[in-house]
């Protein structure tokens, strides 16, 4: 029995040590070679002063480095946490010090915004820098100096399946973000449900251009370890062309992908002399899949399946929607996915009937173990089951279920939404903006967008007598934001609409 | 102001917030978290406004795009014309 997520690479390493596992930068990097590697960064852990349980931050974009780390790290029996690599200091540093991380493994040319995070974060005690580290770094071994030392295996560090695997953090309706536990058993369970439902086999090659910190592009390659497939691994869809003709070259079997990036794809087709006939399935989450492209997909890939799904961080993945009734069923993210149980609750916690609009709730050993640090937001969305002591997650989504039990998308309960697939907290986003000192008014919301699904927009009121312009502006929030969450669109205004209570009127902006 | 310390100024100025801090011509701008995805639409629309040159697709790779350096090549093969041989940086 496979117990822990590090199995799976351990496992495939077994069976076909010489096959690829990632395909990235033009290196190849096979089952067995990924697989000793993590064992030497497990080595390397275990010889500093990191315990059982520890948290240990990987701070990267896309690479054979990174998933080397996360699989070191588990084998040390140290808990991964994955941080998006356009993360700015100050919220690196909130984030290793709201889970006290004691060890950092970062790329150097993140160095820039690494060090002011460390003088922030005291719980670090071990940097490990990939390439080069910086001229003022504290001593110690590199990456490259811990890859070269000859390979053992790490000691047992005796974890059970309920040990923590990994915390991803999630943007928050109240403006911190929220570190998203999931144990061994979680997440050994999900990709078993993901790779079943996908029916994903050793053969596939599966192009990942999302981050590894998004949870859907961390599966990517913990399927690839369990199944035993190809990852190629790319480092964002930034240069879609690049990565369209890597595809053909690969012959990818599967794409998963955001609704812009496949909005992105439309706009290219009909890919020239680029040969997609591989393409055997593409998968949808993260935003509503809007039909219009759905259909136009189909067209473009006639032989391949489309997969709507719907997930969010706290369980990973709900739902997905069979193929085979994407016709009747175009605008539904499906049902359950395997050895998960949703229904739908009024207001009371009441289960509704057929078409009712409710609060989906989710039942599963999918379900995360709660926020790290935050028993009250925990308590809020786990909640007492219908069997004693058991905690259901209740989504803060709002959907409603059909007769046959197809689920469908309504809205959030929270002014939360997304922008190419992340979630967007405007609170996070205002918080910023009032950081400077001639913003007297913020409001953060979602408007159209025909790529990105919504686009972000801040408007700003400004202190009398302040000189900002929209590009300072847009500047403060590139120096403190990831980049995703910088606004698209910034509006000076002399007010903002106001409800009876004097409190800023969204949907009033929204018009 | 040559090419490449135009080009330059404008990813100082919009993407590193005014503070040249020794961010090398060579360095990769994705790899190094300074533009992301949207950043490097931004990029491309300044190359175009500025260079009078209009990129394809095909155009948008980081052989072309992902330093300095080889923007300013980029931007010189484009102004040279189809066919025209390789140049290195100005």
């Amino acid at each position: 029995m496979m117990v822990f997520v590090h199995d799976f690479l351990k496992e495939s390493a077994r069976r076909q040590p010489d096959k690829p596992y990632l395909l990235c930068d033009r290196k190849v990097h096979t089952f067995g070679r990924i697989d000793q590697d993590s064992d030497r960064v497990a080595c390397a852990l275990q010889r500093s002063s990191i315990a059982r349980g520890d948290r240990v931050a990987v701070f990267m974009e896309n690479s054979a480095e990174l998933v080397a780390s996360v699989f070191g790290i588990l084998k040390a029996g140290t808990v991964f946490v994955v941080i998006n690599p356009t993360t700015k200091s100050k919220k690196l540093a909130y984030i290793l010090s709201d889970c006290g991380v004691r060890a950092l493994i970062a790329q150097s040319r993140l160095a820039r915004v690494v060090e002011p995070a460390l003088a922030e974060a005291p719980s670090v005690q071990t940097v490990l820098w990939v390439g080069d580290p910086p001229a003022d770094a504290r001593p110690g071994r590199t990456f490259a100096q811990v890859l070269a030392e000859p390979h053992q295996p790490p000691a047992d560090p005796g974890l059970i399946d309920q040990d923590l695997c990994t915390i991803i953090y999630t943007s928050g309706s109240t403006g911190n973000p929220k570190g998203v536990m999931l144990t061994h058993r979680n997440m050994t369970n999900t990709a078993w449900a993901i790779s079943t439902y996908i029916g994903n086999v050793p053969d596939d090659v599966v192009v990942c251009v999302l981050p590894l910190s998004f949870d859907y592009g961390l599966y990517q390659v913990i399927n690839g370890a369990r199944v035993g497939f190809t990852v190629l691994l790319e480092h964002s869809f930034a240069y879609p062309y690049k990565v369209l003709q890597d595809m053909a070259e690969h012959r990818v079997t599967g794409l998963p992908g955001v609704p812009t990036i496949f909005a992105t794809l439309l706009q290219m087709a009909p890919f020239d002399g680029v040969d997609l006939s591989s393409l055997r399935y593409m998968t949808n989450t993260a935003a509503a899949f809007p039909p219009a492209h759905i259909r136009r997909l189909q067209e473009l890939f006639p032989q391949a399946e489309i997969f709507s799904m719907y997930g969010l961080t706290e369980c990973t993945r709900v739902c997905y929607l069979d193929p085979a009734r994407l016709e009747d069923k175009i605008t539904s993210v499906g049902k359950a996915m395997p050895n998960e149980e949703v229904y739908i609750v009024d207001d009371q916690g009441q289960r509704v009937g057929p078409n009712v609009v409710g609060e989906l709730v989710i039942r599963g050993a999918n379900v995360m173990r709660g926020y790290w640090g935050k028993p009250e937001e925990t308590a809020k969305r786990l909640r007492e089951g219908d069997i004693p002591g058991e905690k259901v997650l209740y989504s803060g989504d709002y959907f409603r279920m059909d007769e046959e039990g197809f689920l469908y998308f309504i809205g959030r309960k929270d002014d939360i939404f997304k922008c190419k697939g992340e979630k967007i907290s405007p609170k996070e986003i205002e918080h910023v903006l009032y950081e400077l000192d001639a913003v007297a008014e913020a409001a953060v919301i979602g408007v159209d967008d025909p790529i990105d699904g919504s686009a972000i927009k801040a408007f700003v009121v400004l202190r009398d007598g302040a000189g900002l312009t929209e590009q300072d502006i847009r500047h403060h929030c590139r120096a403190n934001l990831e980049n995703y969450m910088v606004p698209k669109f910034v509006e000076i205004r002399d007010s903002l609409p106001k409800t009876e209570s004097g409190k800023i009127k969204k949907t009033a902006l929204a018009k | 102001m040559d090419r490449q310390e135009q080009i330059r100024a404008y990813i100082v100025d919009n993407f590193l917030l005014g503070q040249d801090d020794g961010f090398g011509n060579t360095d990769s701008l994705l790899g190094s978290g300074v533009v992301d995805s949207t950043g490097v639409l931004e990029v491309v629309g300044f190359l175009e406004k500025t260079f009078s040159i209009q990129l394809s697709d095909e155009d948008l790779v980081p052989e072309n795009l992902d330093t300095i350096q080889n923007m300013a090549a980029f931007v010189g093969r484009k102004l040279a014309g189809p066919g025209a041989a390789a140049e290195t940086a100005p």
